[in-house]
């Protein structure tokens, strides 16, 4: 930067937190002093994540767009019939309830770990691990059905070829990381009940848990708008 | 953990992240609404750029609850939540990239190979 701030009217302007970042980064100093070493890691991990997800999405709308046949209707592919009755996309709702449910849980859990509730901490991340195994299952089922009627990596009888190969990848690479994702809760899980985390005083480990599991769900949230809903 | 954040919400932080379970309970519930209104949005058959944008409101509004109070990034430092938010604004550039890209090969599927796939 050529032009540094030398009089007192131009720091005035510039807002505290900004300032504070041009100390953070510019004083030969570590940028996350303040921050946990493994929590700054996690959220690495996850800005990382964030462009393979990302590659992923992009690389479905690249294929969406350029499929000259017509896109197989999620809405249809995805129904359910119960009682008799055809609900549009109602697995894939409930698999967003369950989800969503299971990001609650791991928020109280971590508010727990930091009052050092042993007890409930670990409780609130067993059911945390319960709802993700859940979510896996119910995925599961609707691979299983789909492939049934037909739908492949290469072709499916509802339409559009590409379908299929958007569909098992970005799928599968999701409940994959849901799958690590409740391994992680449990191993947590059982240190919290150990009583691991009380001989050192830090459950620091337990919201890192937390933010993986957290961004699995955000992860859910942009596959089920741009995916299933769009 | 200490956060030493200057600022108005400074006052509310406490050490090592020590919020009301009823705010978590609360962002549950919106995420819950939330969710039941996008999956309104296929139920009723809204079409057209309603339902777009109805989607990617529903999207953002999710996502934001996820990350600022879930993930505790509303009580981090500006630092940080730069360092996560701002890398990813790039990859607006590459659906820009591929937009392009995905209208060039529709268009000579469409026109030299017949329309098949």
């Amino acid at each position: 930067m050529a032009h540094t701030v030398s009089d007192g009217r131009d720091r005035e302007i510039i807002t505290p937190a900004l300032r504070e970042i041009v100390a953070d980064w510019s004083a030969d100093q570590e940028v996350f002093r303040h921050t946990h070493w493994g929590k700054a890691m996690m959220w690495i991990f996850l800005l990382s994540d964030t462009f393979i997800f990302s590659c992923f999405l992009t690389g479905y709308m690249t294929m969406r767009a350029s499929a000259a046949e017509p896109w197989p209707n999620t809405a249809e592919v995805f129904a359910l019939t119960i009682g008799g009755q055809d609900i549009p996309l109602i697995l894939i709702a409930i698999m967003t309830f369950v989800l969503i449910s299971s990001s609650g849980t791991m928020a109280m859990a971590v508010n727990f770990g930091y009052r050092k509730d042993k007890r409930k901490t670990a409780i609130l991340m067993l059911l945390t691990a319960l709802f993700g195994a859940a979510f896996v299952g119910m995925q599961a089922f609707e691979w299983t059905k789909l492939i049934h009627e037909g739908v492949r990596p290469w072709s499916n009888p509802m339409g559009a070829p590409q379908f299929g190969a958007s569909f098992f990848m970005i799928t599968g690479f999701h409940g994959l990381h849901v799958t690590c994702g409740v391994i992680l809760l449990l191993i947590i899980a059982s240190k919290v009940a150990r009583g691991h985390y009380d001989r050192a005083g830090d459950y620091s480990a337990v919201e890192i848990a937390g933010l993986y599991w957290h961004f699995v769900d955000l992860v859910w949230v942009f596959i089920f708008a741009f995916f299933y809903l769009w | 953990m200490k956060h030493e954040i200057p600022g108005s919400e400074a006052s509310l932080v406490h050490e090592g992240q020590h919020h009301p379970i009823s705010l978590y309970l609360k962002v549950w519930g919106y995420l819950f609404v939330l969710s039941a209104m996008s999956y309104m949005v296929d139920y009723m058959h809204v079409q057209g750029i309603v339902r777009w944008t109805l989607i990617i409101l529903f999207m953002l509004l999710k996502a934001g609850l996820i990350l600022s109070i879930f993930m505790h990034l509303a009580w981090e430092r500006l630092s940080l939540i730069y360092a996560i938010l701002v890398p990813p604004l790039v990859l607006l550039v590459l659906v820009r990239i591929m937009t392009i890209e995905a209208d060039y090969a529709f268009w000579t599927r469409a026109i030299f190979m017949g329309g098949g796939g």
